[in-house]
């Protein structure tokens, strides 16, 4: 027994954010039963994830001052001692007023939106192949070292869980949602649609493609 | 020609244990096992070239040249294993392919990334024909290497704005009645280094970050149903099991549409490179939302704003603004074959082959061009065409011999119309890395070889 949702407006609103919410299930299907209550112990245990506004955030703190040592000792192996990057590993810092150049820089300075994205992954996913290893007070200057390497806090500044959220990021406002269709419906054209074409661009001179030698093939 | 007196003939088997009996198990084992033929015993002490066709030199060869037969194998003659016991039906319990076929292989292109735990592969689409993956050759992307996740170890709970905060066992999972759908799964960053220019010479490189199997799963509304999403629910944060901790926002309303929480692909239990035990489905949505190791469901009343919805997955704009929560896939084909690693090997009747997709749902029409976008026809679409579902097109052709320009366009249910690269560029510049969905061009070179081009 499938039960029906009502269905969005149309297909090509898919882009806006149309949320049905409360009314989604019409008439609640019975339920099966299956699963066991988690407890909150378990769910304090997986649920790590903030939010923008800070929620999630759990109690402690930590400085750039404590955490340039951490970030010395299991971060800049990686990404440099001043977040530079090493080899193809991320670039944390810099990057500012890059994003409308050639080549744009993205970091955490010059682009993401909001402190508490940097520690939640921090928190979650870092240090890569030693994830969910830094402690929470650790993931806090850890977080405020990074911010510091962008000149976004001062290097004694304390974040803790009831500033994090108020720290204000150079590019906050970067981000935008899509409205309506990016192209306009029409009937493509079938016959004599350009007067000529011209090659302007061959991947086999660039000759960047893996050849039989180099590539790898996955078992 | 052949000299019947100095033909090898291997002495014939002994037979004495009754014919046909053994397939029931019934007959007497052979004591004796029959000789091997030489190839046959070639293969077996691991000599054999692997893979014949690997062995043509570079996929990329400057033109086609089909492989050299061994007379001895034609008629007139008689080839071995027309002749010898091929191995029985215990030889292998999980079949591979022939080794004829072992140049069908994913492939990575070392340079992309700092490392291959945190990397992608790509399928080789230009050896498909028809428009379901084979769960071995289905592209791999990971962000912390591949988990290991034993089915009995494996847990999946649901919190947040919830009545009742469940956690579920695999053996729950498979307790709730389940749906079943073909579905495309392509990476945001399919075709992401072609921004500029042509880049990568080769199909599986310009466009390989996509597959299409047959998923098996409970939906998800029926999960959240368990739990009793509550009126102030608008959003669900996915989250992986690995060691990335993937996690990505996704709006109530498309949880409840047409998610999946996926344990069979092609009617096998998930590979553990694509999430085993459990993963998410999100039909027609970029794939890194399609939670892999699947272990959290959480319920808010606002996106989370993580790094894959922020840093990455946001689509950089000429103007440095970047569009986020650009989560379908828009429509886009590409021509399989004739393409850089399959190369024309005659002039005369041809088939152009290629896959059609679209994240709002079926593929209308597909046309193709064999000079460069001038003049068009339309490709026949190969049923079933089914909602963001991969569909596989074709269209005979025959080549004079002379310089072609190849390009297919794609045209979904919304009457959406696949863009030529410069429509694209125009409205996105050239950084926005992800969803790039423009017509491809392959040029047929009149020695046979097919080049990825750009064109002005």
């Amino acid at each position: 027994m499938s039960v029906s949702v009502k269905r969005p407006l149309a297909a090509a609103a898919a882009a806006t954010i149309l949320l049905a919410g409360a009314g989604a299930f019409a008439e609640d299907p019975p339920l099966f039963g299956l699963g066991t209550p988690a407890t909150p112990e378990q769910i304090a245990a997986w649920d790590i994830d903030i939010r923008p506004d800070g929620q999630g955030l759990p109690p402690g703190s930590g400085s750039a001052e404590a955490g340039e040592t951490i970030y010395a000792e299991q971060c800049a192996f990686c990404h440099g001692d001043f977040g530079e990057g090493m080899g193809r590993y991320p670039v944390l810092m810099g990057g500012f007023d890059s994003l409308t150049a050639e080549r744009p820089e993205k970091t955490v300075g010059s682009y993401w939106p909001y402190a508490s994205t940097v520690w939640d992954y921090i928190y979650r996913a870092m240090p890569f192949g030693n994830a969910q290893s830094l402690g929470i007070d650790d993931t806090y200057a850890v977080t405020a070292y990074v911010l510091y390497l962008n000149e976004i806090v001062e290097y004694d500044q304390m974040i803790d869980q009831s500033n994090l959220a108020d720290i204000e990021m150079p590019n906050a406002g970067g981000f935008f949602l899509m409205e309506g269709p990016e192209f306009e419906r029409y009937e493509p054209c079938m016959e004599n649609c350009r007067d000529s074409v011209e090659i302007t661009g061959k991947a086999r001179v660039l000759d960047v493609t893996p050849d039989d030698g180099g590539q790898t093939a996955i078992e | 020609m052949t000299d019947k007196t100095t033909r090898g003939r291997a002495p014939a088997p002994d037979r004495s244990g009754s014919r046909g009996s053994g397939l029931h198990g019934a007959g007497p084992a052979q004591t004796e096992s029959p000789p091997l033929s030489p190839d046959r015993r070639r293969f077996l002490t691991g000599t054999a070239a692997a893979g014949i066709a690997a062995g043509t030199g570079s996929l990329f060869a400057g033109g086609g040249k089909a492989l050299a037969s061994n007379p001895d194998n034609l008629p007139p003659n008689i080839p071995d294993w027309s002749r010898y016991l091929g191995v029985g039906v215990d030889a292998n319990p999980y079949g591979s392919p022939v080794e004829f076929e072992s140049h069908v292989v994913r492939r990575s292109v070392e340079w992309l990334t700092a490392t291959s735990e945190s990397s992608v592969n790509f399928t080789p689409i230009h050896e498909m024909d028809g428009f379901v993956t084979p769960n071995g050759l289905c592209f791999e992307r990971h962000h912390g290497g591949m988990a290991v996740i034993p089915p009995e170890d494996y847990r999946l709970m649901i919190n947040g704005l919830v009545d009742r905060p469940l956690i579920f066992t695999y053996q729950d999972l498979l307790r709730f009645p389940p749906e079943s759908r073909f579905h495309f799964l392509e990476c945001a960053a399919n075709s992401g280094m072609e921004w500029r220019g042509a880049q990568l010479n080769g199909v599986q490189y310009t466009h390989g970050m996509i597959h299409c199997v047959y998923y098996t799963g409970v939906p998800l509304k029926t999960l959240l149903n368990e739990a009793g999403v509550k009126t102030s629910g608008k959003w669900i944060l996915v989250e992986g099991a690995d060691s990335s901790g993937m996690t990505r926002s996704i709006p109530l309303e498309k949880a409840l549409d047409d998610c999946l929480v996926a344990y069979s692909q092609n009617g096998e239990r998930l590979r553990a490179e694509q999430g085993y035990p459990i993963r998410l489905v999100v039909p027609g949505w970029e794939g890194n939302m399609w939670v892999k190791w699947l272990r959290r469901i959480e319920i808010g009343d606002q996106p989370w704003y993580h790094r894959e919805e922020t840093s990455k997955y946001t689509d950089l704009l000429p103007d440095g603004t970047a569009r986020k929560f650009t989560w379908t896939m828009d429509a886009k084909s590409v021509i399989t074959s004739p393409s850089p690693e399959k190369p024309m090997l005659s002039e005369g009747p041809q088939v152009i082959k290629g896959l059609a997709w679209s994240g709002h749902g079926r593929i209308q029409r597909v046309d193709v061009s064999t000079d460069g976008g001038i003049n068009w026809q339309p490709a026949r679409l190969h049923e079933p065409v089914l909602s963001k579902s991969l569909t596989f097109f074709s269209l005979p052709w025959s080549w004079s011999g002379k310089d072609a320009l190849l390009q297919s366009r794609a045209i979904d249910e919304t009457g959406y119309v696949q863009p030529q690269m410069a429509a694209l560029q125009e409205a996105r510049g050239v950084n926005s890395i992800y969803h790039n969905n423009s017509v491809q061009t392959w040029l047929v070179n009149a020695n046979g070889a097919v080049d990825n081009v750009r064109l002005g």
